[in-house]
């Protein structure tokens, strides 16, 4: 390290190799998923350890959607999560922009009220919550696993830091040209969010499609499971059946992954600047 | 006030409006605003401030969810008090969160430094950390138990591989707890790391470069510019880390269910049994009130502690 120039270069390569190792150990358990998904039992389990397949096949797939009616359970998850995702995000971006762009008495208290419900945990409320639901005649219905969970306050808590960013004179110039308040909104403030948009959209699909102990107890009808349910059900009843696990534990995160990477650069612009730092 | 919304209110710059003050109509903003937050209000109040409330209440009851309940008082309260399980699963909720928070932490902080400048593949590896973050407890569970399977999982596969012997994940108490741990790590580095990442765009290099040419070695870079600067950034994620420890579920229900034994047992797993299981579901309220009063006063404690720090600086 005798000049600056120099001592970057060493630490360029040190670093490079540790990242790299890093990321080898944060992958091996899925690359081991993928493995176990594409070999038959017998394989894995005696002999020789083995650290690619040896006869690669699909049977452990269709094995899986034979136990137990998968492509139900995923039409499930989808229709449950698009519906939430687009549900919550609505709901957040309206309540942001109002804490973060509104004077009116009472908003910080609201703000701290909304946040504090972060600190609940939702499995100690669930008992009331479910026996209001079942009061409203909602179980086995997606209802009753779409609208508890539709205000969220983490999103409102991104969306506010996020749109104490934009400009009061942006909005105030809508205002005077005589643009009323959902109108400020829909053309003037989400254009200008789509970073948090994104990482809205992730955040939420990637909430409601993990979901698992709510659906659990609303949800007894075997048609309407969803997809970790399913999972949890043939880890219960299949528990050593590995290869049709972890087969359905990775189609199963496919989804997420896909949007994940869909919207993947301007998830971090939204990070950023939704004041998540 | 929770410490998370202490550090958005005080981190950030709150609008100024002086514009607006002056205009006519304030009374109508408000009145929009009010109609605007109405939806969400309406939803908090009905499916989580309810339940909450009733949350207190019940724990004064004892319930089975049919038939009446009958009033006991701090009844509940009392039995906790000589509960060994439930004395176990605070202790296993505070020994989880007070290891997976830091060293997710410390972890997520090291990738985050070392990608913070140019290099190949940056994307994808930032992905690859990311990733497992995404996936659901549930999965990660039903993996977790494979890979640390004391037979067949590839773990201890390993191990004995290169002459170790393999180790008792699931059959005794603290390599169970270690396993969960780890698997907790793996999902959580990800998510510490993206946050650390946005706030290091904000760390101006020219103070780095600075420290760099007073004869600064990077590990003083470190501790004395980098690690303060990014302070609120990291008395978020404690926070954040804290509250989602305390809320832990779907990973140990679906891996351990609270063993071997109680082992692995958390407040909320134990609330869960209790309340739905168990069918005492005064009980399992009493359980969650003191787990909600925890998290509260823990985040308090945390954020005056922090308030006091700043002050001295």
């Amino acid at each position: 390290m005798t000049t600056p120039r120099t001592g970057g270069a060493g630490w360029l390569s040190w670093r490079a190799v540790a990242l790299v190792l890093g990321a080898l150990v944060m992958l091996f358990p899925l690359y081991w998923m993928l493995v176990t998904a594409f070999s038959d039992t017998g394989t894995l389990t005696s002999g020789p350890l083995r650290l690619w397949p040896q006869h690669p096949t699909l049977e452990a797939f269709r094995r899986a959607f034979g136990l137990l009616p998968f492509g139900r359970f995923f039409v499930n998850s989808a229709a449950i999560a698009l519906v939430a995702m687009a549900l919550s995000v609505t709901l957040n971006l309206l309540a942001g922009y109002v804490l973060a762009k509104y004077r009116f008495r009472g908003r910080q208290a609201v703000f701290v009220l909304i946040l504090s419900t972060l600190m609940i945990p939702v499995q100690v409320v669930m008992v009331p919550q479910f026996q209001l639901v079942a009061g409203l005649g909602w179980v086995d219905s997606y209802w009753s696993v779409i609208v508890p969970r539709a205000a969220e306050a983490f999103g409102i808590f991104l969306c506010r830091q996020f749109m104490l960013g934009i400009p009061d004179e942006v909005l105030e110039a809508a205002r005077i040209d005589g643009a009323g308040h959902l109108r400020v909104f829909w053309s003037v403030v989400l254009p200008m969010s789509r970073p948090l948009i994104a990482v809205l959209v992730i955040l939420t699909f990637m909430y409601r499609w993990n979901e698992f102990a709510w659906p659990l107890i609303v949800l007894n009808d075997q048609s309407l499971f969803t997809v970790p349910i399913g999972l949890a059900f043939l880890q219960g009843q299949y528990g050593t059946d590995y290869p049709a696990l972890m087969g359905m534990a990775l189609l199963s995160t496919l989804p997420i992954v896909a949007v994940f990477a869909f919207f993947q650069r301007q998830f971090v612009e939204g990070v950023a600047r939704s004041g998540l730092r | 006030m929770t410490a998370a919304a202490q550090t958005a209110v005080t981190t950030l710059p709150t609008p100024s409006t002086p514009a607006r003050r002056r205009r006519r109509g304030a009374g109508r903003d408000a009145l929009a605003a009010w109609g605007l937050l109405t939806p969400n209000l309406l939803l908090f109040g009905v499916f989580l401030l309810l339940p909450l409330a009733a949350t207190f209440w019940l724990s004064l009851y004892r319930s089975s969810g049919f038939g009446p309940r009958e009033f006991v008082g701090t009844g509940n309260y009392r039995e906790l008090a000589g509960d060994g399980t439930f004395w176990r699963s605070a202790l296993n909720t505070a020994v989880y969160a007070g290891i997976t928070v830091p060293v997710s932490l410390v972890l997520g902080l090291g990738v985050a430094l070392a990608m913070n400048r140019p290099l190949r593949g940056r994307g994808f590896l930032r992905a690859v950390y990311y990733l497992p973050y995404v996936i659901s407890g549930v999965v990660v569970a039903v993996a977790g138990r494979y890979v640390f399977n004391e037979n067949v999982g590839i773990v201890n596969r390993l191990l004995r591989a290169v002459g170790l012997p393999g180790v008792a994940w699931q059959s005794e108490a603290v390599p169970a707890m270690t396993a969960l741990v780890l698997i907790s790590v793996w999902t959580k580095v990800g998510f510490a790391m993206v946050v650390y990442l946005a706030a290091l765009q904000n760390v101006p290099k020219e103070y780095l470069e600075a420290a760099s040419t007073d004869g600064a070695n990077r590990w003083q870079q470190l501790r004395h510019i980098v690690v303060p600067l990014l302070r609120p950034t990291t008395v978020f994620l404690v926070v954040l880390g804290v509250i989602e420890s305390f809320q832990v579920f779907d990973v140990v229900y679906v891996l351990t269910g609270g063993g071997p034994g109680n082992a692995t047992e958390m407040l909320v797993t134990y609330a869960y049994a209790e309340g739905f299981d168990a069918r005492r579901q005064g009980y399992a309220a009493a359980i969650g009130v003191l787990t909600y009063l925890v998290v509260l006063v823990l985040t308090a404690l945390w954020w005056r502690r922090q308030k006091a720090q700043e002050a001295a600086q």
